[in-house]
């Protein structure tokens, strides 16, 4: 009666898994195009990150690295190694979103020399801002991430 | 295996994009500052900026420059060579660009030293006894007052023009010049109105190679 079951596992087993790899690689690459973008904007446009901005870089950068790791070979528990350094740089982003959209006061701004976290330096259509672009970038990677973790433990 | 090539080739095409997207927006930045040298020709040279050599030099070498900045004291003397490497053929325009702070009172003691035909033994020794007046990115007023003191100058006279609205004003306008072509480090050169494409003494030094090999054909 037992028997019955695996022949199912196996063949699930497959396709979980490159779910899993789908959605990491998805990550990866919101990783990658955030880092590049990062860059771009700092070392080439030559905005000088404020220091909330160069916390958020120490989040996003190495993603680009511990995710690809776990990609080949797959490794569902990268979403461990991942998970944490993702939180920590939504966490930061949506601090600093806070804080230029006025809703932090003043006092417990973290940086007070250089460049001011509060200034905005670059807005497309109007809205789009670095910490907006930022938040979703962490955002999107840390639901990517979440949802391997369900799905591999189903 | 078709994972790994869908991963080399994302990161490929990243990279590509990023490096294709540097060269697109150096290029762009490029045209945009030669655009605004165009537009902005008087800006560049105007009547009071001193300068040295042959009036009807072919190369013009404008320089933004602040007396407290160890980058323009280091490219000093190199851009003297130059000059006595091709007798005759190049021009230098000095524009003020006090962005230290004190700078603006240093330039005000040159132009007063410049009143009294002291300019450049004055800037050559600011330049040479730079560290004793410059400390933290900022100008010390007193010790350059000291310094000047001993290349015979009248210091009274100095003293009266210093504050004079005439040198005031050459401050002013080098500064709004200087904002006008988009000048936010010194030191800054313009080759025959051509901004440098990056910023080196070798780069200026092609591009003033350039120009003089243009002089030449002509």
């Amino acid at each position: 009666m037992n028997f019955t079951r695996a022949p199912e596992r196996i063949d699930a087993m497959p396709n979980t898994t490159s779910i899993g790899w789908t959605l990491i690689f998805s990550a990866w690459l919101i990783a990658t195009v955030s880092t590049l973008g990062a860059l771009f904007l700092g070392e080439v446009m030559g905005n000088t990150p404020c220091v909330l901005c160069w916390y958020q870089r120490i989040a996003m950068f190495p993603l680009v690295l511990v995710l690809a790791a776990g990609l080949f070979p797959f490794d569902p528990r990268v979403v461990r190694y991942a998970l944490p350094l993702a939180l920590a740089g939504l966490g930061l982003a949506l601090f600093h979103l806070a804080l230029i959209a006025g809703w932090i006061p003043e006092s417990i701004k973290p940086c007070q020399q250089g460049v001011p976290c509060s200034n905005v330096t670059v807005v497309w259509f109007g809205f789009v801002t670095i910490p907006l672009l930022s938040v979703l970038s962490f955002s999107l990677v840390v639901a990517l991430l979440l949802t391997t973790y369900f799905k591999g433990s189903k | 295996m078709k994972q790994k090539t869908l991963f080399s080739i994302s990161a490929i095409a990243l990279l590509l994009a990023f490096v294709a997207g540097i060269l697109f927006y150096t290029g762009q930045k490029e045209k945009a500052a030669d655009q605004l040298v165009e537009t902005n020709r008087t800006a560049l040279i105007r009547m009071h900026s001193p300068s040295v050599g042959k009036s009807d030099a072919p190369v013009v070498i404008v320089e933004f420059f602040d007396p407290a900045c160890e980058t323009c004291r280091d490219f000093y003397p190199m851009v003297k060579q130059m000059m006595a490497a091709n007798p005759d053929k190049i021009r230098i325009v000095l524009r003020y660009a006090p962005f230290h702070t004190g700078s603006d009172k240093v330039v005000a003691m040159l132009e007063a030293a410049r009143r009294q035909g002291k300019l450049w033994p004055a800037l050559e020794l600011l330049f040479a006894k730079q560290s004793q007046w410059t400390q933290h990115h900022a100008a010390n007023v007193d010790e350059v007052w000291r310094l000047l003191g001993g290349i015979g100058l009248n210091m009274e006279q100095m003293a009266f023009d210093m504050t004079s609205p005439e040198i005031a004003n050459v401050i002013a306008q080098d500064l709004a010049d200087a904002k006008t072509l988009n000048v936010t480090m010194t030191p800054e050169y313009f080759v025959n109105s051509k901004p440098l494409p990056s910023f080196g003494f070798d780069q200026l030094k092609a591009l003033v190679d350039e120009e003089l090999a243009e002089n030449h054909a002509r």
